[in-house]
């Protein structure tokens, strides 16, 4: 049993960061949040028990990006793969068509529609697969990992792109940076049971309880005191460049369409 | 080998690349078919069907080189006849036997046979794949009504048959890195360990594919689309080309 007692609840529009070092089971209780496994407990996703019944409407509503694309990515190319989720919730095609060109373009990868997956490269291909799930316009965004093995640039965009997405995140990161910018709530995961659960300023300036964690901040990084002019707490996309800007606002608009519930 | 059949090959435009996958597959499968059924000694006859074979090569625009090193796979094949001919050859009824010769007429008929039946359908189907990008194909076959199963195993064995490639490759290096010299009989049970590691890696690479697919809704069914239509050109593809054999076919078995 990699999980025990396990328990948490997270409200609609927050967004969590789950960190916890290698074998913690961070990507064990991923698979439970879509039903993929299932423990003792129950589980409860937007009031719905997760159980047979409601399996399917749970994976529409909760979209999950794992850890390796290769495993997200099985068609052979990169529209059919985008299109895969759309067609399962049995969309007309120029639904999904439009859906497709959307996505991918959320993610700045629009234009390869008709790439092989194969042949994309390793950043690439975390886009396009994170682009399969907002395919599927999900009320909770799922992440394992999005941001490992990207190169800076590329981390950056994802970040931003992520950070505007106006749903429920969970997301799960060794990049502790990432966490804080893109999450206003930490739960540390360890050894299969929860660490610590708490505001993401908290836990990540408690240091005893990072160390107790093997987790670390990097070097030389450091978050700074509330209060400062121009980093306000509410928005966390806060030391963007000119150009990181308008690239901002550029797959904003391109996102406002994947916005489906207006209650988010 | 693999990685050449595996790159994104430039598909040069041209009219055979804008058809519809349907026409060029169920065109260039009945053209085989014809060409296998034809009479050996029916030699004029082969002549017109590479003349036809070259003709769409060239309407295609690729490139000699590329065409005659992909075809060079049959050249294996043929040798294989070529060594076992003059058993075939003597006990056969053809008819030819020279007596003390090794090598009776009958059996290079049936070499001509084999070779000249053998470059021509592969030659075609480099024709169909190098005109039509894999997805295409795949949905193509999906709409001629081919079962999705088959499909479904075709399109996971292009895609994944990369991420093993270079799952093994990554597998020699790591083993190459710590020295192993695969050189003696004793190294045998290490080679095999890989092997046997490749198997466990594959398949839970499988079970996390099939996880990632139902997260995605995934119920048995996967639609590849294409936009692709069955228009004017496309008939007029398919009736020419199976028109042409067909004719000469049965000119030449009367
Ligand atoms: N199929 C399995 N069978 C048995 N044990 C497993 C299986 N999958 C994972 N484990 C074990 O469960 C534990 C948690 O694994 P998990 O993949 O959830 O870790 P993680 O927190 O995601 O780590 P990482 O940061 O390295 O991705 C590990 O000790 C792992 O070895
Ligand atoms: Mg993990």
């Amino acid at each position: 049993m990699a999980l025990q007692g396990l328990s948490f609840s997270i409200q609609r529009g927050e967004s969590v960061a789950i960190i916890g070092p290698n074998g913690a089971g961070k990507s064990t209780l991923l698979l439970h949040l879509n039903g993929i496994l299932r423990g003792e407990g129950p589980i409860r996703i937007f009031g719905l028990p997760l159980e047979e019944r409601t399996l399917r409407e749970i994976r529409r509503k909760v979209g999950v990006v794992f850890q390796d694309p290769d495993d997200q990515l099985f068609l052979t190319s990169v529209a059919q793969d985008v299109a895969f989720g759309p067609s399962n919730m049995g969309l007309s095609k120029p639904e999904i068509e439009e859906r497709v060109r959307e996505a991918l373009a959320a993610v700045g990868m629009s234009g390869f529609q008709d790439r092989s997956t194969h042949l994309l490269s390793f950043g690439e291909k975390k886009r396009v697969a994170t682009a399969t799930v907002l395919a599927m316009w999900p009320d909770i965004l799922v992440l394992d990992e999005p941001t490992s093995n990207l190169d800076p640039k590329a981390r950056r965009q994802l970040i931003n792109i992520l950070a505007n997405l106006p749903v429920t995140k969970i997301i799960v990161t060794h990049d502790l940076p990432v966490a804080y910018e893109m999450c206003n709530r930490a739960i540390i995961l360890s050894k299969g049971r929860i660490a610590a659960d708490g505001p993401i300023e908290e836990v990540l300036t408690d240091q005893d309880l990072l160390e107790a964690n093997d987790l670390e901040l990097p070097y030389g990084f450091a978050i700074p005191p509330a209060g400062i002019p121009g980093w306000s707490g509410t928005s966390r996309t806060r030391s963007l460049s000119r150009d990181a800007e308008d690239e901002l606002t550029e797959h904003v608009a391109g996102l406002n369409h994947l916005v489906g519930d207006p209650r988010l | 080998m693999i990685s050449e059949y595996l790159t994104e090959k430039e598909h040069p435009a041209g009219p055979l690349q804008r058809l519809d996958p349907r026409a060029k597959i169920i065109g260039l499968i009945s053209f085989t078919v014809v060409v296998v059924s034809t009479p050996a000694r029916a030699i004029w006859v082969f002549a017109v069907y590479a003349a036809v074979v070259t003709f769409l090569i060239g309407l295609s625009r690729l490139r000699v080189g590329y065409v005659l090193r992909r075809a060079l796979v049959v050249v294996p094949f043929v040798i294989v006849v070529a060594i076992f001919l003059p058993f075939f050859g003597r006990s056969g009824s053809g008819g030819y036997s020279l007596g003390i010769s090794h090598m009776s007429a009958g059996g290079l008929l049936v070499l001509w046979n084999v070779g000249a039946k053998a470059i021509l359908g592969v030659l075609s189907m480099i024709l169909l794949a190098s005109t039509t990008p894999f997805p295409d194909m795949l949905a193509g076959f999906r709409r001629l009504r081919v079962p999705q199963v088959f499909v479904l195993v075709v399109s996971f064995m292009y895609r994944y048959s990369f991420v093993f490639a270079e799952e093994l490759r990554r597998m020699q290096r790591a083993v190459a890195a710590r020295n192993f010299r695969g050189r003696w009989l004793w190294n045998v049970p290490i080679l095999g360990r890989v092997l046997g590691s490749l198997f466990l890696r594959s398949y839970s690479r499988g079970e996390r594919i099939y996880v990632a697919m139902i997260s995605r809704g995934y119920e048995g069914t996967i639609g590849l689309s294409s936009p692709a239509v069955f228009g004017w050109s496309e008939a007029l593809f398919l009736g020419l080309l199976i028109a042409v054999a067909v004719a000469v076919r049965v000119v030449a078995s009367v």
